[in-house]
């Protein structure tokens, strides 16, 4: 890289000195079109003019390439050397506007601007910051090379480990039927009791809010637990012990808040969409607003969000046992969950993480920034979410979506989506834009339209090999 | 969302709920209907019928130039003095207040430009029954009429307009409170009345008193006076939870006009309503009261931001205009004799010679106030104008580069976000000139501040601009934050600079900063002292390349009645009541005097404002407010903007996309057109929105855009000669076609077309999924060339023009020559020293002119005759340019490039002859399927005399 910039430099000083002649604005690749003394053919072909044409102040051909060195032609574009920096086109309405757009100061020849010469010292800051980004790059890709060799192997883990669960998957599914049937069957008379009782509160405990995952969740919370690797090993020790009893009182706020609140980098393999907070940062238009602000973050975990369940008076007997009899069946239930940590396991495996799994890594991470209001934090392949700096509830940002880069460089953009719904706008979404680094680190954030974030993320995954054949010839084809 | 709520107050978060509430439509409920406005409903209960006043003929004093002379109520015996005058332009003015007001009562100031020049009036004949008086040269003659009274202005023998003719002069006359001590003292001794009478008597013809005293009929009604009830809402009165206390009691003003022969009038904007207005006997008369309406609705007659009392009329024969000088909340009724009479059956009346002749009739109706009207006799279209100009002014002569396109948006964010905003332009090669800079720029909403995170070096940010020669506008908004730590509000009030509430506090209410006060910008030493902060060293950060949006002048008061102030505020002797569609005039006046003293009266100002009122024009910008990225905003765009050119204000534009709302990239697209050929040229966007730069809609549509823009930037030299012009003559820049074509009845009601200038007929593409138009192209015996394929189209037809997402369908007139420069760059600075594209097209008679007008562009050097202004002919073959101003010197490094003459033959030879005497023949193409004719660099001098020789 640095000593492509040399050679670039030594022969940029060379051309500087023996200057080819051609009309002003004239690429030396496009210099054989243009023949001093003969007639001009306009590059595409329609027309042919006097040579005394060219660069005369006039628009002649409809495609403007009689006019490279001057501002003529509304479609033209002129050539500057940049001798010291990179040869760059500017269109030709640029030329003599009184601004300095070539860093040689050809572009203003005659409009009075008094322009400095700055090629060599641009030149100079970008060898810099390339040989800078080289270095990381260089650096960076080793990390990534690390990376793809971790992620293999912590692949074929999986694999093996998802092969070895893989017969009591069926089991388990069977079982999860039978369960559903027992959980019907159990739910009747229930229902038909609480319903004299009062019917809001039934459904609230039902077969689908005990996500598996968030069962999961609890135990990460316990701290027992580090990293996913050892969770799925959790996981599937419960399923291989499914007699294990279940906590006692599995806490509906609890199951409700799987966000651990510690600070570590850790975050619970949680996958549910959070559906419940909708709105709950809006704060127009909405009267359950202000009762929401009125609760501090840290007795949230005491309150429900979404239902009465709080304020329901005591059962009568009848409905109680009934009651109890479910949480009977909660426990088989929650067992069932560990089956589903199995399919997370799957999940993952799923994932796109790269062409080479590079970005393997950072599933289960999560990385902080704090601005002067809030603390953001993105949970690769998980969510963004924003809390602001001195307490106040947690906004999800979006969760994972897709890799969103244009098509030359997919991994170079995650997109997540579906956050909290903004008042009569969208939902928040936020793209994130990945750049090389040695570290992985959030560098910036912004909302560059409302609800919509921005947020800059350096990785070592994201690093090209370094480019030593990188730097496009055909900008310097003329050297 | 939660960023921009969570720096808001709690107060202000909840007055935001109340007026956000969530849907897209308009609450009406938060804005009175007539019947909801106590003297608007007294008023509309009076029906038409003889009129209870009676001209006092024997009271008529007439010097050279003024008439004076009493009427008389004879319900209530209440004197009232008519004065009229013949002003100079054949302008007729009438003014009627009370004899002998209880206090004054008020009349605007600081709108007419300068006391109007008086014309001699003569008495050509009286009577018992009323006076005849000419009117000067034209055989235009006033008659007054008695019993009961009532004026009619006639030429020959056709009446050209009436007042009082159905009896609706209603001029509520102060009083006491009848329910308080004075009035009991007073009535013990004798009645008001007979006090009032005892005054006028030792003025009065004392043979007029003694006659009246004589009648036993006024002896009754004097009786009947006494019992005149108070109605509700006289001396009180409640809009939702807010209570106008009216200290002054009931002071409301009426009079009607009766229009023969009109069928179609205009103007009175602001409304969101078709440019010909309708008739309301039907519902709400058209109401003109500055209010911030939150997401207005399409056609109907809701006040909304600005008010001009101006109506023009028009009629195959004859344009007329009534200029109504008041401030107050004002209603504007419109009835008809032909409304909703079908084609047949005006075939029919026709047919029979039984048809009555058409007429409009009209009553004006203000809260407080005196009656000041100006009756505008035309007779031509541009006459209304020049006679409307005479009083108020013309537009004010923008920097040229404001005519550029404006970026705008809600809010771009810090400094890095303006920088990449910029650079996307140059990136995606889109010229601009101003970006801006909303509410949020500001720390907390403390105008003449910034935010010191996110423009922190704002003079490095206006450098950066600089550099690349562009500028920008920062927000500066009327409401003051009372905030003790905040300089501004601390001088404001420690000068006693605030309007009063009405227990003479400093007036309070909520806006954008939380709780603000509000300046008294009707004071003079108030404005002179607000211009003062926009000195350099003031308005710290600042630099020449920054310049002023004055939005929320309506005043905009969140939690005031009807989102405005409360009408019992005071301005000094004044009650808000009075001046209130005057505040945002005035706001806007201090704000472009600050402008210019900061540069030492060299530069033109540019300030933009959301209210206005008659004189507006002077002050610069007009934007149509808070509209939404609909379809139907983006049309009603036109005829809102032509009815404001109606009345003088030219420098008009709405939201590009729709400020609520996120539009669709076709609707973007298509406001991005129409906007290009609308005077001004601004997207903007509300916070909420996604972002919408020209770029961020895919490269097809970013290449529509910039050509779109790019033709904007391509006609800045007809733009600028045109606002010249209309600085001059205060003839519109966009303008109805009738304006050109008086007689064209199929023109009358057009508002979906217009011209720009004498020269360009614009149809832009407002409909969803359009797949042509239907354009109609006035003149029996005119041509008009499109614009863009050259094809010749004949007049007075209407031509079905398929379009595509690229047509912009624009037309030029046969007979015109417009100046073009074809090498846009990236700002219209750039392009200031550029050579001209001449556009010649051809009419049938081979003849065609134009003007070319040059000056620097930004000072006032203009005033001092340094600009070039030439005549462009061409006639028997040859193409001339000569001196309009040969006293007016300026010299230009522009040139002339290119002369494309439509509707051409072909010449042997084309001939240049130059001032100093030279002749050199000039290369040309011809293509002849288009009649085009291309002259190759001729190369004079913009500034210069030529001729140019088709053989």
């Amino acid at each position: 890289m640095s000593c492509q910039f040399l050679l670039l430099l030594l022969l940029s000083v060379g051309v500087s000195a023996v200057e080819v002649q051609r009309p002003r604005g004239v690429p030396l690749s496009k210099r054989q079109f243009y023949e001093e003394g003969k007639p001009f053919t306009c590059l595409d072909g329609s027309r042919t003019i006097p040579f005394d044409r060219v660069n005369d102040d006039y628009c002649d051909c409809q495609d403007g390439s009689d006019e490279p060195g001057t501002a003529a032609c509304p479609n033209g574009s002129f050539h500057c050397t940049n001798a010291g920096f990179r040869p760059t086109f500017i269109p030709s309405s640029r030329i003599n506007d009184g601004i300095c757009d070539c860093c040689d100061t050809t572009d203003e020849y005659n409009s009075g601007a008094t322009c400095q010469n700055t090629c060599r010292e641009l030149g100079r800051k970008e060898r810099e910051s390339l040989q800078k980004m080289a270095e990381i790059a260089k650096e960076g890709f080793l990390l990534k090379q690390q990376l793809i060799h971790e992620a293999n192997r912590g692949l074929e883990d999986k694999k093996a480990k998802l092969g070895d669960v893989q017969g009591s998957k069926k089991d388990l599914e069977a079982k999860v039927e039978a369960l559903r049937t027992v959980k019907e069957a159990a739910e009747q008379p229930e229902r038909e009791a609480k319903e004299r009782h009062l019917k809001a509160w039934e459904g609230k405990l039902s077969f689908k809010s005990i996500s598996p995952s968030t069962v999961c969740n609890e135990h990460d919370i316990t701290g027992s637990l580090v990293s996913f690797k050892l969770n799925i090993k959790y996981c599937l020790s419960l399923i291989s012990n499914a007699d294990t009893p279940a906590p006692e009182e599995t806490s509906r706020e609890e199951i409700n808040e799987p966000v651990s609140d510690n600070e570590s980098d850790q975050y619970p393999d949680d996958d549910i969409p959070e559906d419940e907070d909708d709105d709950d940062e809006e704060d127009e238009d909405d009267d359950r607003d202000e009762h929401e602000y009125k609760i501090p973050p840290t007795a949230r975990t005491e309150e429900k969000k979404d239902d009465d369940e709080g304020a329901m008076p005591p059962y009568d007997q009848e409905t109680q046992n009934l009651i109890d009899g479910k949480n009977a069946f909660k426990t088989e239930l929650f067992n069932f969950g560990f089956g589903i940590c199995f399919r997370n396991l799957e999940k993952e495996i799923s994932f796109d993480f790269g062409p080479s799994s590079e970005f393997a890594y950072l599933y289960s991470q999560c990385y902080e920034l704090t601005t002067s209001e809030y603390i953001y934090r993105l949970c690769p392949f998980n969510r963004v979410t924003q809390k602001p700096k001195f307490g106040g509830s947690e906004t999800n940002l979006g969760s994972w979506g897709k890799w969103a880069g244009p098509e030359d460089s997919i991994y170079s953009v995650m997109k997540y989506e579906h956050g909290t719904g903004c008042w009569q706008g969208p939902s928040r979404s936020t793209t994130v834009k990945l750049t090389c680094g040695k570290e992985t680190v959030v560098t910036s954030t912004s909302e560059p339209s409302r609800c919509e974030y921005l947020m800059e993320f350096t990785c070592p995954a994201i690093c090209q090999e370094p480019p030593n054949l990188e730097i496009s010839s055909h900008e310097h084809q003329e050297l | 969302m939660a960023t921009f709520t969570a720096r808001m107050a709690p107060l202000l978060v909840l007055g935001l709920a109340l007026c956000l509430s969530g849907t897209w439509a308009v609450d009406k409920g938060n804005f009175k209907t007539c019947e909801q406005s106590a003297f608007c409903k007294r008023q509309r209960a009076l029906k038409p019928g003889e009129s209870p006043y009676r001209a006092l003929l024997e009271t008529m004093e007439l010097t050279n130039t003024r008439l004076t002379l009493q009427l008389i109520n004879d319900n209530n015996k209440v004197r009232l003095l008519l004065e009229l005058y013949r002003l100079q332009g054949n302008i007729t003015r009438v003014k009627i207040n009370e004899l002998k007001p209880l206090k004054p009562r008020y009349e605007v100031p600081d709108v007419l430009i300068r006391e109007p020049t008086t014309e001699p009036l003569s008495v050509l004949s009286q009577d018992e029954n009323g006076v005849v008086l000419s009117l000067g040269v034209e055989s235009q003659r006033v008659i007054i009429s008695a019993r009961p009274f009532r004026l009619d202005i006639m030429e020959g023998s056709d009446v050209l307009m009436s007042l009082n003719s159905r009896g609706l002069l209603a001029f509520e006359h102060l009083r006491m409170r009848k329910d308080t001590f004075s009035y009991k003292v007073t009535s013990t001794v004798a009645s008001v009345w007979d006090n009032i009478k005892r005054v006028f008597s030792s003025q009065a013809d004392p043979e007029a008193e003694k006659k009246e005293e004589a009648d036993p009929a006024n002896q009754a009604e004097t009786t009947k006076e006494e019992e005149e009830k108070v109605e509700d809402g006289m001396w009180e009165e409640t809009f939702k939870s807010h209570t106008d206390s009216k200290p002054n009691g009931p002071s409301a003003v009426s009079l009607d006009f009766s229009l023969p022969g009109v069928e179609h009038v205009y103007g009175i904007p602001e409304h969101a309503d078709t440019l010909r207005l309708k008739t309301t006997d039907n519902g709400d008369p058209y109401r003109l009261y500055n209010l911030d309406v939150f997401q207005y609705e399409l056609y109907n007659p809701m006040a909304l931001y600005g008010s001009v009392p101006v109506m023009v009329a028009h009629s195959a024969q004859r344009t007329t205009g009534i200029f109504w000088l008041n401030a107050a909340e004002t209603w504007v009724d419109i009835s008809s004799n032909t409304a909703g009479k079908t084609v047949f059956g005006k075939m029919l009346d026709y047919v029979q010679g039984s048809s009555e002749t058409p007429q409009t009739d009209v009553r004006w109706i203000s809260e407080s106030g005196i009656i000041d009207i100006f009756i505008m006799l035309g007779p031509t279209p541009k006459d209304v104008f020049s006679q409307y100009a005479s009083l108020t002014g013309t537009q004010s002569f923008p920097p040229l580069a404001s005519l550029g396109y404006h970026q705008c948006r809600w809010n771009y964010n810090d400094q890095e976000d303006v920088k990449s905003v910029d650079a996307g332009f140059d990136e995606h090669d889109i010229p601009y000139d101003f970006i801006w800079l909303d509410i949020e720029h500001t720390d907390g909403k403390r105008y003449f501040t910034w935010d010191p995170h996110k423009f922190a070096t704002p003079k490095e940010m206006l450098q950066g601009l600089m550099d690349k020669k562009r500028k920008m506008v920062a927000i500066v908004d009327p409401h003051i934050k009372v905030d003790g730590n905040y300089k501004i509000h601390n001088e404001i009030r420690s000068r006693g600079f605030y309007v009063k509430n009405k227990d003479g506090g400093d007036y309070e209410g909520w806006c954008w900063p939380g709780s603000a006060s509000y300046p008294d910008f009707t004071r003079a030493d108030m404005r002179a002292w607000w211009a003062s902060m926009f000195a350099y060293d003031q308005y710290e950060g600042t630099m020449e390349n920054l310049y002023t949006w004055n939005d929320m002048n309506e005043p905009s008061v969140f939690n005031g009645p009807e989102v405005t102030m409360h009408k019992d505020a005071t301005h000094g002797a004044w009650e808000h009541r009075d001046i209130h569609n005057l505040y945002g005039l005035y706001v806007q006046m201090a704000t472009a005097e600050g402008l210019i003293q900061r540069s030492g009266g060299v530069e033109r100002p540019f300030v933009l404002t959301r209210a206005f009122f008659a004189g507006s024009q002077r002050l610069g910008a007009v934007w149509t407010g808070d509209n939404a990225a609909e379809w139907g905003h983006l049309k009603i765009s036109i005829p809102m903007c032509l009815s404001m050119g109606l009345v003088g204000i030219s420098f008009c534009g709405a939201d590009i996309g729709g400020f609520f709302k996120s539009p669709s990239t076709e609707l973007l697209v298509r406001w991005y057109q129409a906007g290009a050929y609308q005077p001004f040229y601004r997207a903007h966007a509300h916070v909420d929105t996604p972002r919408r730069e020209p770029w961020l809609f895919g490269p097809e549509n970013t290449a529509l855009i910039r050509e779109a823009v790019r033709q904007r930037y391509t006609l800045l030299p007809y733009w600028y000669q045109l606002f010249y012009r209309a600085h001059v003559t205060g003839e519109p820049v966009m303008r109805p076609l009738w304006v050109e074509y008086p007689q064209d009845l199929a023109t009358f009601a057009l508002e979906d077309e217009y011209l720009i200038g004498r020269d360009l007929l614009v149809h832009p593409v407002v409909e969803e999924g359009a797949r042509g138009v239907t354009a109609y192209l006035p003149g029996k015996d005119e041509v008009w060339f499109d614009v863009h394929t050259f094809q010749k189209h004949n007049g007075a037809q209407n031509l079905y023009i398929p379009v595509t997402m690229s047509s912009i369908p624009v037309f030029q007139r046969g007979g015109s020559i417009i100046p073009r420069k074809l090498r846009v760059r990236r700002s219209s600075t750039c392009m200031e020293h550029d050579p001209y594209t001449l556009y010649v097209a051809l009419n049938l008679q081979r003849t065609a002119d134009g003007e070319l007008y040059i000056d620097d562009g930004h000072t006032f050097n203009y005033e001092k005759k340094e600009f070039i202004y030439r005549k462009l002919t061409f006639a028997n073959k040859v193409l001339s340019s000569v001196n309009l101003a040969p006293d007016a010197k300026f010299t230009t490094d522009s040139w002339i490039e290119r002369i494309i003459v439509l509707g051409a033959s072909k010449p042997s030879k084309v001939t240049l002859k130059t001032a100093d005497g030279q002749e050199k023949q000039l290369e040309f193409d011809f293509d002849a399927s288009m009649s085009v004719l291309t002259v190759r660099k001729p190369g004079m001098n913009a500034g210069a005399d030529w001729t140019m020789t088709f053989q």
